[in-house]
């Protein structure tokens, strides 16, 4: 990644208002090839509706652009071939099987009426060993765990073979270890070269596994960067409030958010 | 004893099944459900009250086709009776079935819903009303102004489809129960205006009963070629679709993710099969439930893909519809039972098990 290749991703200026509520507003973020961004912000600061934004769902003003050229102009499939989304909780029958699955995600790449080549096959498998789901290839979707489940979309995303990849909350409802299989997968993806932006919510996840971040508070940007100057003690009192506090990794050095209780906040108020 | 069964079954476990990926173009289905159906046209043609030898009626088919002429020794009658009588029934049955697998099919993957089917759906009633309107209606019912009978039924099952999606529409689509509410409220409605319809219509009626009953001994080969069109310019909309109801079997939002126009495919394969199953009702009337236990079959058999799923419903929705006919003609022969009684008799617990299962599957 260098600083003079253009962004992938350009986001400027967005708004989005739905139904005279201004949901999302002066939101700015760029995103190059290569890069593991991270959307944070409590519920609410509109994480979900700047992805929905992105992949054209919600209309918006502004602009978004993809290597310099305007999303808008883009149609349904022309777009599914360059942005990959994988969504909170996609719902897929339970009797299909995960290779099924995955091969879906060829469908903007072929015809009407096309046929899977072998070399669709030969995209889809390679799909599925990045996500690491190859060895589920020929369980049903309604026989998965949460994370191999999470991993499975993922092999449906990467078989579009998209240049961006978003991803709403891929580690919602998962233990911490199937939370750190997922993203290393997503971690993975973007060093191979892929730009890929994660809505996530546990912070101290996203500060660990996350080029920069975002967070968002009332639909408005408050921090964007480095995690250790989004993840302050200022913001974190400003967007979350007194029942969190911020420790610093002691490996790592990289921020760690946890639950405060009453405590913290009896000793804030004594010792302003 | 027991370390070898336990060794047997980890075998089989580990042993991979051939992946799915590799048996993408797997053709064996389609030729044992043409083999089927082949046997089921063969065995419905030779049956009846008079008795023609086997392969004197293969003699006799073969002897139609181009370039073949086969020395057959069978009375004239005989010919009538195949030609006239038996051959035009089979082809109406498996028309029938075909379409009404077919739209069967098309609907489920539209509405996501398991339990779709154009009867249970009001389709076949909204059909069976506009064929009636048109029945009792001045205009010419008969030569060449039989097509207006398809016209109203199309427009009935239009009217239908759209009233129940609409009606579904007000709660959440996954909602399988609201669906199949507003279809079966709808179905109640149409078949009021219906028998309505045939206790005031004059002396003219007599075709409404065969609309409701169902069946095929009024088949003839003029009221097939009339539903021909109508039934393949549906097929080819829906198939052009497959694709994209495949994609569909996700949700909406991963469909429209994926770059499918999820508006446009709706509308194509809703009225692609409205076009199909007001066809089969203008052919046969409300035959119930071939929609449902056709597909459901085909599904366990082939999986979910409906480029295979949609070509393969209408060969063995043909094959099942011949020989229901075939028993509904034989079993308290010489009297006939209608078609449409039988499919509803073997049906309807169908349709049962299959809500009981998704029930407790969570699904409904």
């Amino acid at each position: 990644m260098t600083e003079l290749a253009p962004p992938l991703l350009e986001v400027h200026d967005l708004l989005v208002e739905m139904a005279g509520r201004v949901l999302l507003h002066d939101v700015s973020l760029s995103l190059h090839a290569g890069e593991l961004v991270g959307v944070i912000g409590p519920n609410g600061a509109g994480k979900t509706t700047l992805m929905r934004a992105i992949t054209g769902r919600v209309t918006h003003s502004g602009t978004i652009s993809l290597d310099g050229a305007p999303l808008e102009a883009m149609r349904g499939r022309e777009r599914a071939r360059s942005i990959a989304v994988v969504e909170q909780l996609p719902e897929a029958p339970p009797t299909m099987h995960v290779s099924e699955l995955a091969m879906l995600g060829r469908f903007p790449h072929l015809g009407l009426l096309g046929r899977e080549t072998s070399r669709d096959v030969a995209i889809t498998r390679d799909a599925m060993t990045r996500a690491g789901c190859l060895d589920l290839a020929e369980r049903l979707i309604g026989t998965l765990s949460g994370g191999e489940r999470r991993r499975a979309f993922i092999a449906r995303a990467l078989a579009q073979e998209p240049r961006l990849l978003l991803l709403d909350e891929p580690t919602a409802a998962l233990d911490a270890s199937a939370q750190g299989e997922v993203f290393e997968v997503i971690r993975t993806l973007a060093d191979d070269g892929a730009g890929v932006l994660v809505v996530v919510h546990d912070l101290s996840l996203a500060a660990a596994w996350c080029d920069r971040l975002l967070l968002l508070h009332e639909g408005g940007v408050v921090a964007s960067g480095a995690p250790r100057e989004v993840i302050t003690a200022e913001h974190l009192a400003l967007v979350y409030g007194p029942f969190v506090s911020l420790l610093s990794h002691p490996d790592t050095g990289k921020p760690l958010v946890v639950p405060s209780g009453l405590d913290a906040r009896v000793r804030v108020d004594a010792h302003p | 004893m027991l370390r070898t069964s336990t060794r047997a079954e980890v075998a089989a476990v580990s042993t991979p099944r051939t992946p799915w990926l590799v048996r993408v173009r797997h053709v064996s289905p389609f030729v044992l459900a043409t083999a089927a159906l082949v046997a089921a046209v063969l065995i419905g043609v030779t049956q009846g009250t008079t008795a023609i030898p086997l392969w004197t009626t293969v003699a006799m088919l073969l002897d139609r086709l181009p370039f073949v002429a086969l020395p057959v020794d069978a009375p004239e009658s005989w010919s009538r009776i195949l030609f006239d009588v038996r051959l035009p029934r089979v082809a109406a049955a498996g028309l029938v079935g075909a379409a009404l697998s077919y739209s069967g099919t098309a609907y489920q993957g539209v509405f996501r819903n398991p339990l779709a089917d154009p009867f249970l759906l009001g389709v076949a009633s909204g059909a069976g009303l506009g064929a009636s309107i048109a029945i009792v209606s001045p205009l010419p019912i008969d030569s060449y102004g039989f097509a207006w009978v398809p016209l109203f039924a199309f427009g009935g099952a239009c009217l239908a489809v759209t009233l129940v999606y609409a009606l579904s529409r007000t709660g959440n689509l996954a909602d399988n129960a609201t669906l199949l509410l507003a279809g079966i409220a709808l179905s109640a409605v149409a078949s009021a205006i219906t028998s309505f319809l045939l206790l005031t219509g004059g002396p003219n009626t007599y075709p409404i009963f065969s609309f409701l009953f169902g069946g095929f001994n009024t088949a003839s080969w003029p009221r097939l070629l009339v539903a021909l069109p109508y039934i393949a310019a549906g097929a080819v909309a829906v198939l052009v679709q497959a694709r994209a109801l495949n994609v569909l079997q996700l949700d909406e939002e991963q469909a429209a993710h994926l770059g499918v126009d999820v508006r446009r495919t709706r509308l194509l394969v809703l009225a692609g099969a409205s076009v199909i199953a007001a066809a089969a009702v203008a052919v046969a009337g409300i035959i119930g439930f071939v929609g449902l236990i056709v597909p459901h079959a085909v599904r366990m058999l082939v999986g979910n893909d409906y480029r295979r799923l949609l070509p393969l419903t209408a060969i063995l929705g043909a094959t099942f519809v011949i020989l229901v006919d075939l028993a509904a003609r034989r079993v308290l022969a010489p009297q006939e039972v209608p078609v449409g009684i039988v499919t509803q008799i073997l049906g309807a617990p169908f349709f049962l098990y299959l809500l009981r299962r998704g029930r407790s599957a969570g699904s409904l």
